[in-house]
């Protein structure tokens, strides 16, 4: 598996599957192939894709660990960034087809609308995350403190989660919800759990650091 | 009987009991063709305005889908009842449905409604009336003359369409069991059957989902008994065999596949309000200036509207356009505290 995972086609693969739910979401665009209110498709789709990348990416970390394909830390910064990606296409889409580009009603909806709010401060919070992936940052932050930036994904995928159940609420429809937030869930309760279990196994400290590579942490 | 002391005109000879053969009745093409040259002749050039306005009006008349049984209806005499407005396309009209017996996505319901019997059927009337009783869905259909309402429907959740409604004013119905002195409000009690109702069993609503009005919102004019749509009798899925609609409300007032009417005195629950009576209060009617504790409800967007993707939200009208019409019914009431 980690032979098949350092192959030089795998990435470029997994890129272009990574871009299917745009390109489906596009071709539906333009073919007026997105039902009766295309705009609306849009918007909860490109939301959907993206929670769904926040909980591809963080599975990485406990399945690398789990099955020891380590090669699998090549692909996480590509899919945290395809997160990126499809949340900027869910705030653009809502910004111009729900609200026209009109920046005054659209800061009057945030501030209004609680659901919108959390949601609107994930995509701030992820920004600096996005921001900060190529590995120059790494140097210049420090493995460090890039590590603990890195971990407010956790926050970011509670918001996303709250966004969610928020926007569903109204209608009590929260089978979907549940299903994400198991998922993250479970995958938190795995690094909780890793960490505790590590803190039994090895004396306290020290000896781990040297031998880590900076993007171990997940 | 009571719905003969107001006038109505007819765009054809059915009068809504004895229905011609399919192969009798005129091409509605057609004869609209000849009304519409009555009208401009009998118009003449004074009239040349007022003709076209009048042609226009014909012409508005929905076009079959021909998927379903024929359920034409006549020209509707009641105030407001004839939209101007484009009609929103009968696919989208037949495939983005909130009706969550048939499951919580705007699709589910087009997929899953397939299993609803509308045969036979029946609506039982019961309550505070002289005259309860059970009514047979052919009954119903044939107790008043099927009319054309072209109503512009808004949806709490902010979309709008515009649909030719086939059926007739629900006070007919009232008029005929003769509610009590005390009846004060009407309840609808709406299909809750978990066989054929796949979606019956979840947790999201209380079943049978129910709705209610307030007696002199029931006997307005616009309040409709529909039965069909675009010329046709009504796909499952968007409430066959017999539902509301009431225009100037938010979709979800208007109840569909209803199997009970019943009369009382006390403002009965409804469904909505059960579930989050913050968010949907019993009156529900459209107010731009009331938002959503969620959501604003000053615009909407119309399905279908010219531009697709990228048109602009529309300004959502006060009682959705109807104002003039109903409008009384609230004088005085404050519709921030009674939303």
């Amino acid at each position: 598996m980690n032979k098949l995972l350092m192959h030089p086609a795998t990435k470029p693969v997994i890129f272009l599957l990574c871009l299917l739910p745009f390109a489906r979401l596009a071709y539906g665009a333009f073919t007026d192939g997105l039902g009766a209110n295309p705009a609306e498709f849009l918007i909860r789709a490109t939301g959907d894709w993206t929670l769904r990348f926040i909980c591809i990416v963080l599975a990485v970390t406990p399945l690398r660990v789990m099955t020891k394909w380590n090669a699998l830390a090549r692909l996480r910064r590509m899919l945290g960034l395809f997160a990126y990606f499809y949340v900027v296409l869910h705030l653009l889409c809502y910004s111009w087809f729900d609200m026209g580009f009109e920046w005054g009603d659209i800061a009057k909806d945030i501030a209004k609308r609680p659901f919108i709010l959390v949601g609107f401060s994930a995509f701030v919070l992820l920004t600096p995350l996005a921001a900060t992936s190529f590995n120059r940052a790494i140097k210049a932050m420090g493995a460090k403190r890039w590590q603990m930036l890195h971990k407010l994904v956790y926050v970011i995928s509670g918001l996303g989660l709250l966004h969610f159940f928020w926007m569903r609420a109204g209608k009590n429809n929260f089978a979907e919800v549940f299903v994400y937030a198991a998922i993250i869930a479970a995958l938190l309760a795995w690094r909780v759990w890793n960490f505790a279990s590590k803190r039994k196994a090895k004396p306290p400290a020290v000896a781990v650091r040297g031998s880590e590579k900076p993007l171990r942490t997940g | 009987m009571s719905f003969q002391s107001r006038p109505i005109r007819r765009s054809n000879s059915d009068n809504g009991f004895i229905h011609p053969l399919s192969s009798e009745i005129t091409p509605r093409a057609a004869y609209e063709g000849r009304r519409d040259l009555l009208k401009l002749m009998a118009g003449g050039a004074a009239g040349a305005a007022l003709a076209g306005f009048a042609s226009r009006e014909a012409w508005a008349q929905a076009e079959r889908p021909n998927k379903l049984a024929p359920l034409p209806g006549g020209k509707s005499a009641v105030p407001g009842a004839m939209s101007m407005d484009k009609l929103t396309d009968y696919k989208d009209v037949s495939s983005y449905n909130n009706f969550y017996e048939f499951g919580t996505d705007k699709a589910d319901p087009a997929k899953n409604a397939g299993t609803l019997k509308t045969r036979p059927w029946t609506v039982e009337v019961e309550g505070l009336v002289k005259k309860p009783g059970k009514f047979g869905i052919e009954d119903l259909l044939k107790l008043s003359a099927q009319e054309e309402r072209i109503y512009r429907l808004r949806c709490v959740e902010g979309w709008s369409m515009v649909i030719p409604w086939v059926g007739y004013s629900l006070a007919e119905l009232i008029k005929k069991v003769e509610p009590q002195g005390n009846a004060k409000y009407v309840e609808f009690v709406t299909l809750a059957d978990p066989k054929t109702m796949p979606f019956v069993g979840s947790r999201v609503l209380d079943w049978p989902y129910t709705e209610g009005l307030r007696m002199d919102e029931a006997m307005h004019p616009l309040t409709l008994l529909a039965f069909g749509m675009y010329g046709e009798v009504l796909p499952n899925q968007n409430g066959a065999p017999v539902r509301l609609v009431v225009p100037w409300k938010y979709g979800f007032k208007s109840a569909k596949s209803i199997v009970k009417i019943r009369f009382v005195e006390k403002e009965p629950s409804t469904a909505w309000n059960k579930a989050a009576a913050n968010e949907y209060g019993f009156y529900s009617n459209v107010n731009p200036n009331v938002d959503h504790p969620r959501w604003s409800q000053a615009t909407e967007r119309r399905i279908g509207d010219g531009g697709g993707l990228f048109a602009k939200r529309r300004k959502t009208e006060m009682f959705n356009g109807y104002e003039a019409q109903v409008g009384q019914l609230y004088a005085g009431m404050d519709l921030k505290k009674n939303y």
